[in-house]
């Protein structure tokens, strides 16, 4: 059962060289958002800056009466993205896993169509649907808010969180369900007490995915929102290019100071798929 | 049970919506004051500070007045406004707008024409080259501001070793330069342009066709870049790139890729915006400071044969009142602010003053001898781009056109005589 | 694991309400109970929009003139189908679509696959490939711009440095050439999508199913074969739904990269109708490409679930 010393040493190669292909751009984000111009460009290049600039950072982290404009607003788009990214992933998870459950195991007549309609709604490409909903948004008087922004996500994730949490509600054996259902449970009770613990790896990865497309998004927040109060981080990352100059060490500041709380968020989550895979190694 | 549960899940997000709606809706009522929202740039010209700081000026003025100001990126501007002009919805008041936009933003009406407002003193005191870029159909629709061209800029230190005292003043003549530094290796690519496939390339074409003594359209408004002057123009970069004198990376290339090239001393010429000549010369910057120099834009031997000494592209920008503001007359009243010579010769350190004198101020030729004298002296060569509604959906093309000839795709005749027929297309519709 | 029901009871709706009379009524209200948030919540928001874009897609409009629609019938879809230009971006659309799905499945499977057989440091490898997915796009592809540049690009100075390129290479200037390193970048960036989904997958496979297949006497290769490849089939399916739908719409790592240059060699569909939408102003042709982009990307949606689900019912 256990790898041969070959086949551990294969690995180990393996390892090395997937870390090295995710890490190598990230490792030169990093380096841009240390080092001055003059070094970035420099052939060959400086893997390793000789005038450490950490005014990028100090700028962001530690507001002072000095910190730029535009500082200020990354520091207020990070808080934003984080509370809008967090709210959409836990509305999501609310309205989906209950629709994803119907879909997948209730026998409902029209219930395919209904899943294909729900994904249909993602397939329209954002570009056209922009101009009515911000006609929409602003006749309610929603523009520049972070609730307008959760809605629109929602509207986004929604149909991939029933998509893919109906495939994986579909994987549980229905002898499980049965046997409860025998036992007089309903059907929320059985949801939340045999379906949902079954089906954590699943709706980590939905949690995971949500939270994701919510951080990512940059056409809506640029089109719907204009100050800090609801500014999102893509778009403060794209506010460090001017009409001619861009600001590369900021920009790379801000997709390093970026992906930190989504690091964090993967944490957390990925602890339940990390249960469901110990509970897998039992199978072999 | 279960209908129980999700009835009053259903009632605390019914009531969390009207809560949101609420709030926001009290948030419009609350203003007694005139608010005017202004929409500008994050990047370029005046930093929002010093933006924040005339504003806070213009309200201690004017204390009825109270101004939002909103920045955001180039890239955005133009779709931001678009889609809040289009939506009925007015949601600014005051709009910073490129040159290329005024046309179609004329044309659709969301621009208010204040020709009968422009301060006598300002217009006395500035440039017809100042006011071609808020003018359409010879009406005023904004102020200048951000007043910006093309310049030539080389490597002193790279001419001086190929053998060379002063920069060339025709294309032809850097061409022979830029050969003898590839002859010489002091420099694999001497020119590097910004000719990807965006606007860049299109303010870069505006200088080789009228440096070659071409034009976009004739008296008659008929479009004519394909004519000879157009296509020997592009003949001409497609050779260079084809040779290896113009980076054949300059196809893929924005101003801020070119200013790279030149910064990491990879290349001796290139032509780019005012913004390159402090930056390129900056220690942090840049891996030649102190080495790049601006001159006069080049033309073809052809243009100064027919009087062209030089041509260049007027990429500027405006400030305009929206046509659906509430509040025209502060509107107004805060971009002439913005843009008086009071305010202009006070923040002078991001922006190109639009007032003529101000050029030859003592003062401010003090902070910045060489860019101000430069900009004095190029500013009558420059051409703006057509002033024509569709200018996008033609640039576009035109921008492919360019492409296919230099990646040597089409020839620099049919890829033009391609982009005429669309453009004809275009003003028909 | 599968779709709508497919895995344990072969064929959903329509038949299953005679198939449990007892409980079909209760159980189909309560499920519709169940899935009327997200409905109404999908309908509240997109009606209009969609009734709208499909409206402005019969019209002749303007964005600049939003009074003088006229309407032009299917005008612009015909427009559409007879222009080259229209066809070429389709084809670069998917090309760019199968491309890099392809490759994100299968790396996506094998990573997955690799981090569960858990060698020395696979915890650290599993968190680490979410880092391309964690870092914006917008933040990513300006990064993967300047890695890519001709004068001073990190990938021509690590090549050099390697010995493997003897000058710099202006990689984004051939058409072709640029495409593929936008699938690249798009590669780097989702990949960890398709492992997040495929390690979720191998890791809700209950025990049991195991367990009964070992009592069945079935060998690890058959358990492999009898449990595993049908439970990822179903995450395949969702894989390639999901991704595929995102790909097909490529945007913004397009903006950024190349502006769809050069030569229009990266000028995929979602670009096209960005074009017409917001910088020409042709709403109504934008509005048609959005449905046509709509179309394609459901046509896909269902031959995936036609193929892969007819294969679930086999296994059964």
């Amino acid at each position: 059962m256990h790898p041969s010393r070959l086949e551990r040493f294969l690995a180990l190669l393996v390892t090395v060289f997937i870390l090295l292909v995710i890490f190598l751009p990230v490792a030169w984000m990093v380096i841009s958002s240390v080092s001055p111009r003059e070094e970035l460009l420099a052939t060959p290049p400086h893997w390793i800056p000789e005038r450490l600039d950490l005014s990028n950072y100090t700028d962001i982290l530690a507001p002072s009466a000095e910190s730029s404009n535009m500082a200020t607003t990354f520091r207020a788009a990070l808080i934003n993205s984080i509370q809008v990214a967090s709210a959409v992933t836990a509305i999501g998870l609310l309205l989906s896993i209950p629709a994803a459950y119907a879909l997948a195991r209730i026998p409902m007549r029209g219930g395919r169509t209904t899943m294909t309609a729900i994904l249909a709604t993602r397939m329209l490409p954002a570009i056209s649907t922009v101009i009515p909903l911000y006609l929409v948004a602003s006749s309610l008087g929603l523009m520049d808010t972070k609730a307008v922004l959760v809605v629109l996500y929602l509207s986004f994730v929604l149909p991939f969180n029933v998509w893919i949490l109906s495939g994986f509600f579909g994987t549980i054996p229905r002898e499980i369900e049965e046997a409860a259902h025998i036992d007089g449970a309903g059907r929320l009770r059985i949801l939340v007490s045999v379906v949902l613990p079954l089906a954590r790896p699943g709706i980590a990865a939905t949690a995971i995915y949500s939270f994701l497309l919510a951080w990512d998004e940059f056409f809506f927040p640029l089109i719907f929102t204009s100050t800090r109060d609801a500014k999102m981080v893509p778009v403060a990352i794209s506010e460090f290019t001017g009409r001619h100059a861009v600001d590369f060490g900021a920009m790379a500041t801000g997709g390093v100071l970026a992906a930190v709380p989504v690091i964090i968020v993967v944490l957390v989550f990925n602890k339940l798929i990390v249960t469901g895979l110990t509970a897998g190694a039992v199978k072999e | 049970m279960a209908h129980q549960r999700l009835g009053r899940i259903g009632l605390a997000a019914t009531a969390t919506a009207l809560a949101i709606v609420a709030a926001s809706v009290g948030g419009v009522l609350a203003q007694d004051k005139v608010s005017l929202n202004m929409i500008s740039m994050a990047q370029a010209g005046m930093t929002p500070d010093e933006m924040n700081a005339v504003i806070s000026e213009f309200v201690e003025l004017n204390p009825g007045v109270e101004i939002v100001p909103e920045y955001v990126a180039y890239d955005a501007l133009h779709d931001k406004i678009a889609t809040g002009m289009a939506s009925g919805q007015s949601p600014f008041d005051i709009m910073l707008v490129d040159d290329i936009w005024f046309p179609e933003f004329a044309e659709a009406g969301w621009l208010t024409d204040i020709s009968a407002d422009v301060p006598a003193d300002m217009l006395a005191d500035s440039s017809q080259a100042a006011w071609d870029i808020v003018s359409y159909d010879g009406k005023q629709y904004g102020l200048p501001w951000l007043l910006d061209q093309l310049y030539f800029f080389y490597n002193e230190d790279m001419l001086t070793q190929a053998g060379f005292d002063a920069p060339p003043t025709t294309w032809e003549e850097m061409t022979d330069m830029a050969q003898a530094m590839k002859d010489q290796g002091i420099v694999d690519n001497p020119i590097v342009l910004p000719l990807g496939q965006i606007e860049a390339a299109i303010t870069q074409f505006v200088a080789f066709l009228y440096g070659n003594g071409g034009e976009f359209f004739d008296e008659a408004g008929n479009p004519v870049f394909n004519s000879p002057e157009a296509v020997g123009a592009v003949q001409w970069l497609a050779d260079g790139i084809a040779s290896g004198l113009i980076n054949p990376a300059s196809t893929t290339y924005g101003e801020e890729d070119a200013r790279n090239a030149i910064s990491a001393g990879k290349a001796a010429f290139t032509v780019n915006w005012t913004y390159m000549y402090d930056l390129a010369n900056n220690p942090d910057e840049s891996a030649v400071p102190g080495q790049i120099k601006m001159a006069m834009m080049p033309a073809f031997a052809k243009g100064v044969e027919a009087g062209i000494p030089s041509a260049t592209n007027n990429g500027s920008m405006g400030f305009a009142v929206s046509s659906g503001s509430a509040n025209p007359d502060a509107a107004m009243a805060f971009i002439e602010y913005l843009t008086s010579k009071d305010v202009q010769k006070r923040y002078s350190a991001h922006v190109t003053p639009l007032w003529t004198s101000l050029a030859s101020d003592p003062e401010l030729l003090a902070a910045q001898p060489v860019l101000l004298a430069m900009f004095a002296e190029q500013w009558p060569f420059a051409h703006v781009r057509p002033k024509v509604p569709y200018y996008l959906e033609m640039s576009q093309t035109l921008q492919v056109a360019l492409q296919e000839a230099l990646v040597g795709s089409k020839s620099a005749q049919d890829a033009l005589d391609g982009a005429v027929a669309v453009a004809v297309d275009l003003a028909g519709e | 694991m599968t779709h709508a029901g497919t895995t344990t009871k072969p064929t959903p709706p329509p038949k299953p309400t005679r198939s449990r009379p007892r409980l079909a009524l209760p159980d189909s209200l309560a499920g519709w109970l169940l899935v009327a948030p997200t409905v109404l919540f999908l309908a509240a928001v997109f009606a209009y929009p969609v009734v709208s874009t499909a409206l402005t897609s019969l019209q002749d409009a303007k964005l600049t003139k939003p009074g003088e629609a006229t309407f032009v019938g299917l005008e612009n879809y015909t427009d559409l189908a007879s222009s080259d230009a229209f066809w070429q971006a389709i084809w670069r659309t998917v090309y760019f679509t199968v491309v890099s799905v392809g490759l994100e499945l299968i790396l996506g499977i094998a990573i997955a696959a690799f981090i569960s057989r858990r060698f020395a440091g696979w915890r650290f490898l599993r968190l680490a490939i979410f880092v391309p997915w964690a870092v914006p796009t917008i933040a990513a592809a300006t990064m993967f711009r300047w890695i890519y540049n001709a004068d001073y690009g990190a990938l021509n100075g690590l090549l050099f440095q390697l010995g493997a390129i003897d000058q710099y290479v202006p990689w984004l200037a051939d058409p072709f050439a640029a495409m593929n390193f936008v699938i690249v970048t798009d590669i780097w960036k989702s990949t960890p999508f398709v492992v997040l989904i495929v390690l979720a997958a191998v890791a809700g496979i209950p025990g049991e199913l195991y367990e009964a297949a070992r009592i069945d006497g079935a060998s690890r290769w058959q358990s492999f074969w009898r449990v595993t490849l049908p439970m990822l089939k179903g995450g395949i399916l969702l894989v390639l739904v999901v991704r595929t739908v995102e790909a097909f719409r490529v945007f913004d790592i397009i903006y950024i990269l190349t502006g769809g240059g050069p030569a229009n060699g990266t000028l995929v569909i979602s670009y096209v109708a960005y074009q017409e939408t917001f910088r020409f102003f042709n709403l109504g042709r934008g509005a048609a490409l959005s449905f046509i982009i709509s179309l394609f990307v459901l046509m896909a949606a269902l031959l995936y679930l036609r193929l892969l689900s007819t294969r679930q019912g086999e296994t059964r």
